[in-house]
């Protein structure tokens, strides 16, 4: 039995066609939404990149780009295809690309699917990205002078006064690295040697934060040093103190951020997912009803359109059936192309009256 | 003598009059462009408008709203004219009107022009309103709890840093105001007091600026107090240290900003007008090539179009000729207004 079988006229047939023309220059349009967003979803990870520890996190706009060029591709030739179907005569030079073309398109609208689901499940592979990322970021902000992290302290302090955030977890995250360049500290000086000192590693560590943690909406003058010393400062409470520093983390802020980037994004690939499938859907049904018509032999009949001809099981059933026979096939042939000779019963001579050796007792 | 006299076959008038419908769509679209514009310009103005002492410059965004509009207006208004001057029947309806439209659209266009010169013409006020609002918005900067300007030290820091400046003219304007609060001071501790006391005026003044006129191009941690001591901070020298604050003045950096932004808008509004301009001149030899069609038989007969149908000084003679007469035809109508029985004495002869 058929799922979803409709009834179509001729009139009914070209309006369908008509529709899916303009509905495929539509999708056309899409994949060079989608095309758009991968660009758009790229440009902003690379722009974050060295904030972020290597990983798989292109393969969400890779995969958005090739899908936006794709569907580019398949809704035109699908443009193509509804435009010729309005003429019953023009079909056929389409009727053996008909099938080939539906599969592709499931298998492309698949994708569009997948592409939403990886934009919704990318959290947590961001989240351990941007942790590793930043850790290694603030590791290196004092070493200006070493080639390839020269510009890593900039990259963070317009990092944390852009998004308004200080740390990795918080402003804490700071006073555990040394963030001083040793070029800048006076090595004579005794509070120097002795902080040095007290520390296993020599690292310069102190309460302090870049000036780029500093928040504008606080009432007094910036607080960056000695920040958990509470008499260094008048009228003073570090604990209480919420406005002096930025409280949020970058990573928290980065992943906000980029989550909402994510999530939009997905909702537009997923609404992009729904509109490809209504165009599937009635191209199928657009072959199958015109399949029916050139059965029939009269272009002006009426004929049904489904969208499988027997039921899901059986449907599953006979393409598990196909795809076992293609195998067995492909067996019988591999046998076939064996060396020739190999097929022919091997005759053993065994001298001019062709009788066998006795056994040995010893071959016993 | 007339002025730049053109002949307009049947089929050169219908040409022109279809080109001069599709100008004025675009014109119209232009006009909302300007509109749109005046707008921008206006919003980044009130953006700032705390660190602006006078409010003078908002006159160019202000005419080319105003401009904006009429220019739609006047384009819809130039569009129905075309349209109606293919069908002779409609056009004489327009007659009466067509003579205040093109003094109001010549008064509105011209102000296109003006807001361009006014635009550079006002530089100087900008600097001279910023100079003045940055010098206040750097003065109460330390008030966070007087009501009224307690978000200007949001707002300066804030400036600070999206333009990437400090102080007015630079970051030694923050050594001449006291900018850290009375609050955040402890009059106990004696460098406080001997700083006090060292000034005049009483004020707490030192060689620090605040964090927003931090560099983050710098490759050292921020230096922010005792600036002008080398011996305050090793493998340091003031003299020749570029990056550790911005170099730039607020005041320089937000000139910079607005007159970038006015140097794009004027050659835009300069197309704008040039646009309007020949849509007007193109009206108007529609507008005389059609009054020669009105009333004849044929409608597809040779016509003459100009611009003035005397030469330019003639019709500034006459204009001003029909001014006078019209305000010599106003004052007899005020003095026929006056009640007739006022003053009754003054008109019998005096009797002794």
């Amino acid at each position: 039995m058929a799922v979803l079988p409709v009834r179509f006229t001729k009139t009914k047939r070209d309006k369908l066609a008509q529709v899916l023309w303009v509905l495929n220059w539509i999708s056309v349009v899409t994949g060079i939404i989608l095309f758009s967003l991968g660009i758009f979803l790229k440009v902003e990870i690379y722009k974050r990149q060295d904030l972020m520890a290597e990983g798989q996190l292109q393969s969400v706009p890779n995969m958005l780009i090739v899908v936006g060029l794709i569907a580019c591709v398949i809704n035109f030739l699908g443009g193509k295809i509804c435009y010729d179907c309005v003429d019953s005569s023009r079909f056929l030079h389409w009727k053996l690309v008909m099938l080939p073309y539906i599969i592709c398109m499931f298998f492309f609208t698949l994708s569009v699917l997948v592409g939403a689901l990886m934009c919704y499940s990318m959290h947590s592979q961001l989240e351990e990205s941007l942790t590793l990322g930043l850790r290694d970021a603030m590791r290196y902000y004092k070493d200006t002078d070493t080639p390839g992290r020269c510009f890593l302290k900039r990259t963070v302090d317009l990092l944390q006064m852009q998004f308004q955030c200080c740390g990795n977890e918080g402003f804490r995250d700071w006073f555990q690295i040394q963030w001083v360049s040793n070029r800048y500290l006076d090595m004579s000086q005794r509070e120097v040697v002795d902080r040095l000192r007290s520390n296993v590693e020599s690292k310069y560590l102190m309460d302090g934060v870049p000036f780029s943690c500093c928040n504008v909406n606080s009432p007094r003058p910036c607080i960056q040093h000695q920040i958990s010393n509470n008499s260094a400062h008048f009228n003073y409470d570090y604990q209480t103190e919420e406005l002096n520093l930025w409280m949020r983390g970058c990573r928290q802020a980065l992943l906000q951020y980029y989550t909402n980037i994510m999530h939009s994004i997905g909702l537009m690939v997923l609404i992009i997912w729904l509109f490809e499938l209504s165009v599937l859907t009635g191209v199928r049904y657009l072959q199958t009803s015109l399949e029916n018509v050139l059965r029939q032999g009269d272009p002006e009949c009426e004929s049904d359109g489904w969208l499988l001809e027997n039921s899901f099981v059986e449907t599953a059933r006979s393409n598990f059936n196909i795809i076992k026979h293609l195998s067995k096939f492909n067996q019988i042939n591999t046998a076939s192309n064996r060396d020739p000779n190999t097929d022919r019963p091997s005759t053993a001579h065994y001298g001019p009256d062709n009788v066998p050796p006795k056994p040995h007792p010893a071959d016993g | 003598m007339v002025l730049l006299k053109l002949k307009f076959p049947f089929q050169k008038r219908v040409r022109l009059a279809q080109g001069l419908w599709l100008l004025s769509w675009v014109a119209m679209f232009s006009g909302a462009v300007t509109f749109a514009t005046g707008v921008f310009l206006k919003t980044e103005l009130h953006r700032r408008s705390e660190v602006m002492h006078s409010m003078d410059i908002h006159i160019v965004p202000n005419l080319l709203m105003a401009v904006g509009l009429a220019s739609v207006g006047i384009n819809i208004c130039a569009g129905k004219v075309c349209q109606d001057s293919l069908d002779p029947s409609r056009f004489p309806r327009w007659k009466t009107l067509l003579l205040p439209f093109f003094c109001l659209s010549v008064f509105f266009t011209s102000l296109l022009l003006v807001a361009m010169i006014l635009s550079y013409a006002l530089q100087p006020s900008l600097e001279e309103s910023l100079k003045i609002g940055l010098k206040n918005g750097i003065r109460f900067y330390k008030d966070t709890d007087t009501p009224g300007r307690c978000f200007q030290k949001e707002t300066i820091d804030r400036l600070q840093i999206e333009f990437q400046c400090c102080g007015n003219t630079n970051y030694r304007d923050w050594f001449e105001v006291q900018w850290i609060s009375n609050r955040y001071l402890d009059f106990t501790s004696k460098e406080v007091k001997d700083r006090v006391r060292s000034n005049v005026d009483g004020r707490y003044l030192l060689d620090g600026v605040p964090f927003s006129c931090c560099n983050p191009a710098s490759p050292r941690p921020c230096i922010q107090y005792s600036l002008l001591d080398n011996n305050a901070h090793y493998n340091y020298e003031y003299q020749s240290e570029e990056l550790n604050l911005y170099n730039r003045g607020c005041r320089q950096a937000l000139v910079s900003y607005y007159m970038g932004l006015m140097n794009t808008i004027g050659p835009c509004v300069l197309l704008v007008f040039l646009l309007q301009m020949a849509i007007l001149v193109g009206l108007r030899y529609l507008q005389t090539a059609m009054e020669g069609v009105l009333g004849q038989e044929n409608v597809e007969i040779e016509t003459e179009g100009y611009i003035l149908e005397k030469g330019v000084k003639e019709t500034l003679l006459e204009t001003k000729e029909k001014m006078m007469k019209l305000l010599q035809f106003a004052q007899v109508g005020d003095a026929s207004a006056e009640t007739p029985g006022s003053e009754p004495e003054a008109e019998k002869p005096a009797t002794a």
